[in-house]
């Protein structure tokens, strides 16, 4: 029998980490639209996300008072003038993952800003969708996302999608001290007042990005979406130390000495999974009976229907996240706030790093809303996000061996990720080599017009965006030594990223040991939600 | 100069009518009542045979319709072609056809209209749509009356892959940086020939060569 103080040390309510002992019950992993039961290595680290904090009491009360005590910047009402021009952007369906349960938190900011608007006599308003080089929105997903009345008041010619394309539609506002060239939507852009709303999901989220990327195009982003500030980016998670972050900085600086820009922020809790999933939020040695049978019906059922179906069924399960907080004013003072929310909830102390990390990659990435996650995404999903979900410190040692649970198939979506498809098949077996991919292809694919098309008039990423996916999980792939695909369904797709498979996560184990060393460190992520590693060494 | 170009086919691709409509046109605008009325009649009794033969082999469906032209004077074609733009074509064209020639053109393409239409009958369109060249078919005019028959080779299929061939050669552009773009799998030679092709509004046989070879589709309408 395992004394209190040895039950301390391996499941500590408080901690957020558990030792895999003998008795330990079998993990539940994401592989794609799949769920694992996995028996792991006794010794096996498992790092849980934080459980969810509790959501503010009345969200609406939440948005007027932080609309009313903003952060370094006057009361919102009090920037309002009659006849006035206002452009209200938002982010996009890429947040939050899955989609939240109606009304969206977007929905209730709107709410509150647009009858603000009428009130102090401001009708000119336009809401624009800030997608920079993400896919347009669909009629249906805006509907979902801002609410029956709202859509019907604004839509379409006051409510769309930016274009990043559209050559009478973006406006130059200059450089920055360091040559970064400025470009930004020429509606929001020529606004007295640009009100932004941000749903924070992972910190590098909201801040100066919002504005800088979400409303610029190509020209705009090329000076930060490159390899080498990817690779000049300790932390992407931490403004301080992250190239990426600083020059979202100095560009958002520019477009603030043209357009006054007054941000709403919110944090959200790690809710993910309500009703006939919640035991999905526990961990499996707190499983019930009912939890069990829940889990064998689940697996049943999806081990008996082909993907595509599996795929739309769990796309169509939204999240109940809950609002944690929101702060409003100015860019810099409000997304600081929002990130201590963050960190609060996200992260999770974990002492030293591993030889090898596990992460289960679910079904779901900022790219794929209602669509497959494609090779592409599964490299940005476990090399780009879980990889650098960090403050500096990666989770896995230099040179260590990185896990993925996933099918790994040869699947793109022809509507959504055109692009991608010619990435894959044409450049990867030339080269995966980041900077050579740059300089060679980027441009010819950022200009192919039938791209450029499907991206303005369909609902396709932007040609260039596959790059960025690659770029994106640069820092990555410099450092792991070795991936390997647990799981994976063919051997083509894990060869042309430069990976191993396995079929299974046990085998993979091994053959990660067999590389690192009999005596390797594990480490499992329970991801999803957001596990946000800190590491102390 | 340009060192690439886009090359579109038109009907089907960037309008909805294809070469039945601007014949029919002609006809029904060809002079007296007698004229018209035999013209117009002859070409509907015969739409049965037209789909037949353009099952059969696109290039013999062109030759026989082509025949349909005999004894139409030329300036009379000409004078019809510009007012057809206007009452044909122009309301024809996709809605989002100008935005993607436009693209094609920011991204420093040549604007090249490759179609098995007549020349005379494209000219305008491809004014309309800024157009920087035209390979089509050339009607045979003896005496400024139109004897019915093309100018050889036929502009069709694999012939519109090797005019574009020509093309590039005679204005010093990059194939393999050219783009093609198509709505049936008859224009396979004209799509696989440059090195980024797209499918437009697909017929089913060039949705399944477009989903095989991974080129992008398009849908203009």
């Amino acid at each position: 029998m395992r004394s209190i103080k040895t039950l301390r040390t391996l499941y500590d309510e408080e901690s957020q980490v558990v030792i895999t002992e003998k008795g330990s019950p079998p993990r539940v992993l994401f592989s794609g639209e799949d769920f694992l039961l996995e028996d792991l290595p006794v010794g096996t680290r498992v790092l849980f996300p934080r459980p969810p904090m509790e959501g503010v009491p009345n969200l609406k009360a939440a948005i007027r008072w932080a609309i009313n005590h903003p952060e370094g910047m006057e009361p919102l009402h009090a920037l309002l003038r009659p006849g006035m021009r206002v452009t209200v952007a938002m982010d996009d369906i890429s947040l939050p993952l899955p989609p939240m349960v109606t009304p969206d938190a977007r929905q209730v900011m709107l709410e509150i800003i647009l009858s603000l608007l009428a009130d102090s006599g401001v009708d000119d308003v336009h809401l624009i969708i800030a997608t920079c080089l993400h896919r347009r929105m669909t009629g249906d997903e805006m509907r979902r996302m801002v609410g029956g009345r709202i859509y019907d008041a604004f839509y379409p010619d006051r409510y769309y999608n930016h274009d990043a394309e559209d050559p009478d539609g973006m406006v130059q506002l200059g450089a920055t001290e360091v040559g970064e060239p400025v470009y930004l939507n020429r509606r929001a852009a020529e606004s007295d007042l640009l009100i932004y709303l941000n749903i924070n999901f992972v910190p590098m989220n909201g801040g100066p990005k919002s504005v800088a990327t979400g409303l610029t195009g190509y020209k705009g982003v090329q000076a930060h979406h490159n390899p080498k500030t990817i690779r000049d980016s300790e932390s992407y998670m931490e403004p301080s130390r992250s190239a990426l972050y600083g020059s979202n900085e100095r560009i958002n600086r520019v477009i603030e000495r043209h357009v006054k820009v007054f941000h709403v922020e919110a944090a959200l809790n790690n809710r993910m999974f309500d009703g006939p999933t919640d035991f999905l939020g526990k961990r499996e040695e707190d499983y019930t009976e009912t939890d069990r049978l829940k889990l064998a019906a689940m697996r049943f059922a999806l081990s008996k229907m082909p993907r595509v179906a599996k795929n739309r069924l769990l796309m169509k399960v939204p999240a109940p996240y809950e609002v944690i907080g929101v702060h409003a004013g100015a860019c810099e003072p409000t997304h600081e706030k929002i990130l201590e929310l963050c960190w609060k909830q996200y992260s999770v102390p974990v002492q030293g790093q591993s030889d090898i990390v596990v992460f289960p990659i679910p079904y779901v990435s900022p790219y794929n809303v209602n669509s497959l996650l494609n090779p592409l995404l599964l490299q940005v999903m476990g090399l780009g996000y879980f990889f650098n979900l960090n403050r500096g410190i990666p989770l896995v040692k230099k040179g260590g061996v990185l896990i993925l649970c996933h099918p790994a198939f040869d699947e793109f979506d022809p509507e959504q990720h055109p692009s991608y498809i010619e990435f894959f098949h044409r450049l990867l077996p030339e080269t995966r080599d980041a900077m050579r991919l740059s300089h060679k292809y980027e441009r010819e694919f950022a200009e192919n017009p039938s791209y450029v098309h499907l991206y303005r008039k369909g609902h396709a990423y932007h040609g260039v965006h596959p790059f960025y996916m690659w770029y994106w999980g640069e820092n990555g792939r410099q450092h792991v030594g070795k991936v390997i695909v647990a799981g994976a369904e063919n051997n083509h797709v894990p060869a042309l990223m430069g990976w191993e498979r396995t079929d299974t996560l046990t085998e993979a184990i091994e053959e990660a040991r067999g590389f690192m060393g009999r005596s390797a460190t594990v480490t499992v992520v329970k991801t999803a939600p957001v596990v946000q590693a800190d590491v102390r060494l | 100069m340009s060192s690439k170009a886009a090359f579109f086919d038109v009907d089907g691709t960037l309008v909805r009518t294809n070469i039945v409509h601007t014949y029919a046109y002609y006809a029904m605008n060809s002079g007296g009542l007698r004229r018209i009325a035999a013209r117009t009649l002859g070409v509907a009794a015969s739409v049965p045979l037209f789909g037949a033969l353009d099952l059969v082999d696109r290039k013999t469906f062109n030759e026989f319709f082509y025949r349909y032209y005999e004894g139409l004077s030329e300036d009379r074609l000409v004078t019809l072609a510009e007012d057809m733009l206007e009452d044909v074509l122009a309301p024809a064209l996709y809605p989002s056809a100008k935005d993607l020639i436009e693209e094609a053109r920011r991204s420093g393409c040549r604007i090249v209209l490759v179609t098995g239409a007549l020349d005379f009958t494209i000219l305008p369109l491809a004014r309309h749509l800024g157009a920087d060249d035209v390979i089509a078919n050339k009607m045979q005019f003896v005496g400024g009356v139109a004897t019915g028959r093309v100018v050889p080779p036929i502009i069709e299929g694999a012939n519109k892959a090797n005019a574009i061939r020509e093309y590039c050669v005679r204005n010093a552009l990059a194939l393999d940086r050219c783009h093609a773009y198509s709505d049936s799998a008859s224009d396979y030679a004209m799509l696989a020939i440059v090195g980024r092709p797209t499918a437009v509004n697909p017929d089913v046989r060039l949705r399944a060569l477009a989903r095989s070879y991974q080129w992008p589709i398009v849908d203009l309408r």
